[in-house]
């Protein structure tokens, strides 16, 4: 390819770039040769090269961008708008042959690279696009008064959960985007409790509100679909007069590349993944699905971990299942687990260092899910902390024993738990009077390990009441 | 300087603008607040008003606020949405 099959030569170039400024001359030699086939555009300073009178402001970045400069000085030849070859940095025989004169800069070293484009500067590329790409965002977008302050203007138009969201603009939706390789306009299924259709662009959006980094978006992608197995139930979760709402279990390797939390405080605050992985979801069903408080989210008084419950389990104990791998995932695989559950109750005990001593006191903890009285009317998640686990493996005992203990100590006989049973009216049916129950449904009872090294501190997450094939099960995705 | 522009992360159901609370469908039974914004004249033009709500079957409760070259104190915004399902606000001299 050379110019004699090309009717316009296009460079590319800045002042900043020491191989654009070495070759001046070239484009001087260019210009006089070729006229006005020759467009020279100049990305930071209009006025280079003064030896050059007629030159392309193209600070605004518009042309770069969308002829994907990558290096400077870029060389393009091309036949009617259609280009035909390019070159990049100084390559004098290059140069020489794609122009067709063979004594262009004679006088300079036969080769120097290029510098970096501006449009690869650190956070521009999101910019250009937010300016010069019109389709790749369809949502709406809503332009402030000047007066207004973009996060009271958020609460004002009601996208917050009560603390402070994240302006969602279009710079921010597309640096969230980048998080994925799933194109924007892809539909992730139908919200709940509107059941209205939503976009991979609309769960960035509202990522972007819950203060994600772009980096965790797989992972709020995982927990939408997980959401919307009809397993979880999630319409009748948010409806519910009960506490419950969606928490998040994530394992396997995505906890360390994206640093949610698995140690000290994991439930508490001051982890950003944690934070907002579980707030992009709430945020989610606020927003799209038009899950509003006191509208149909009906809960009598809610629970804390409504505005976010997400971490991630401790798998430092390689001998020890995860939760994925109970779900019959691998432990190579990043998936994130929910659970319709609510709150935390504590389960102390110091003194045990015989697995079944701890298992009765975790046993004794956990006939108070919901009400002592009622049986396999909620699941819940049995929290480990690594210390109690200790007193498991250290006793041999695998995840499989100790549920098995549990199992064992956690069936009744009927007539202690029907209602009017012990003086209280509250209860199981009549009928299960003469029957032994257990606790938990079968598949009710999901043991994770998380927590700080120290305290022999472990904890129950209290399922919803209507758990099971009539309400919510445990439901799990891939991260992909 | 340009005005900043989000995305809606909503479904995009409403409109775009702020929406107004609900309109009361009756003032039958309701609290209705007069508030004069201590304009000349604006007690004659609420009097008169505060008939016509009250012919209506609305109770009326009368506020003002210190000055009308000023928005009212949050105290007496939070007030007037304590006290009344609907506030008039008598702009007129």
């Amino acid at each position: 390819m050379n110019f004699s099959t090309a009717n316009k030569i296009t460079v590319v170039i800045k002042k900043d770039c020491p191989t654009c400024t070495l070759i001046e001359p070239v484009l001087g030699q260019l210009v006089d040769e070729y006229q006005e086939r020759i467009s020279v555009y100049v990305q930071d300073d209009p006025a280079f090269p003064e030896s050059i009178a007629s030159k392309q402001d193209d600070t605004s970045l518009e042309f770069s961008y969308k002829n994907n400069i990558e290096i400077v000085p870029t060389l393009i030849c091309s036949n009617d708008e259609q280009e035909v070859a390019r070159t990049v940095g100084w390559d004098k025989s290059e140069w020489q042959q794609l122009t067709g004169l063979d004594s262009l800069g004679s006088e300079l070293i036969d080769f120097k690279p290029g510098c970096g484009s501006k449009t690869q500067d650190p956070g521009m590329e999101e910019q250009l696009a937010a300016r010069f790409d019109d389709d790749l965002l369809q949502a709406r977008k809503v332009e402030l008064a000047e007066s207004e302050d973009e996060i009271e203007a958020c609460f004002d138009r009601g996208w917050s959960d009560g603390l402070p969201v994240v302006p969602p603009t279009a710079v921010r939706v597309i640096r969230m985007l980048k998080g994925t390789h799933r194109s924007a306009d892809e539909i992730i299924g139908n919200v709940p409790p509107d059941n209205l259709p939503c976009s991979i662009e609309k769960v960035a959006i509202n990522a972007v509100l819950a203060g994600c980094k772009a980096e965790y978006f797989p992972t709020v992608l995982a927990s939408v679909e997980a959401a919307l197995q009809d397993k979880f139930c999630m319409h009748g979760l948010l409806c519910t007069t009960y506490f419950s709402g969606p928490v998040m279990i994530v394992n396997g390797p995505v906890i360390k590349q994206i640093g949610i939390n698995s140690g000290v405080n994991a439930l508490g605050q001051g982890s950003r993944a944690n934070a907002t992985i579980g707030r992009a979801l709430q945020l989610l069903i606020r927003n799209v699905g038009g899950g509003i408080p006191g509208g149909i989210d009906r809960a009598v008084m809610g629970n804390p971990g409504k505005y976010t419950y997400c971490f991630a389990e401790d798998e430092s104990d390689e001998d020890w299942t995860n939760l994925a791998q109970d779900r019959g995932y691998d432990r190579s695989d990043s998936v994130i687990s929910l659970f319709a559950g609510e709150g935390l109750q504590p389960i102390v005990d110091q003194r045990s260092r015989s697995p079944e001593s701890l298992a009765k006191t975790i046993s004794n903890s956990l006939r108070s899910v919901v009400n002592t009285k009622l049986y396999g009317a909620a699941d819940a998640i049995l929290v480990i902390s690594p210390e109690h686990r200790r007193v498991f493996r250290q006793a041999g005992w695998s995840k499989q024993d100790l549920r098995q203990a549990l199992y064992d100590n956690l069936m009744i006989p009927g007539a202690e738990v029907v209602r009017g049973a012990h003086d209280v009216a509250e209860g199981m049916p009549e009928k299960f009077k003469d029957k032994l129950l257990n606790k938990f449904r079968d598949d009710g009872l999901h043991i994770v390990t998380t927590g700080g090294k120290a305290g022999m501190f472990s904890a129950i997450i209290s399922g919803w009441v209507a758990s099971g094939e009539k309400g919510s099960q445990l439901v799990s995705q891939k991260i992909q | 300087m340009t005005n900043s522009i989000m995305l809606d992360p909503t479904a995009e159901l409403n409109p775009v603008e702020k929406q107004i609370l609900p309109r009361l469908e009756t003032l039958s039974g309701t609290t209705v607040g007069l508030l004069d914004i201590s304009k000349p004249r604006g007690k004659e033009f609420l009097d008169e008003v505060e008939k016509h709500l009250v012919a209506m079957g609305a109770t009326v409760k009368r506020y003002m606020k210190p000055t009308f070259a000023r928005v009212a104190p949050q105290e007496l915004n939070q007030k007037i949405s304590v006290e009344c399902d609907a506030v008039i606000e008598g702009l007129a001299d």
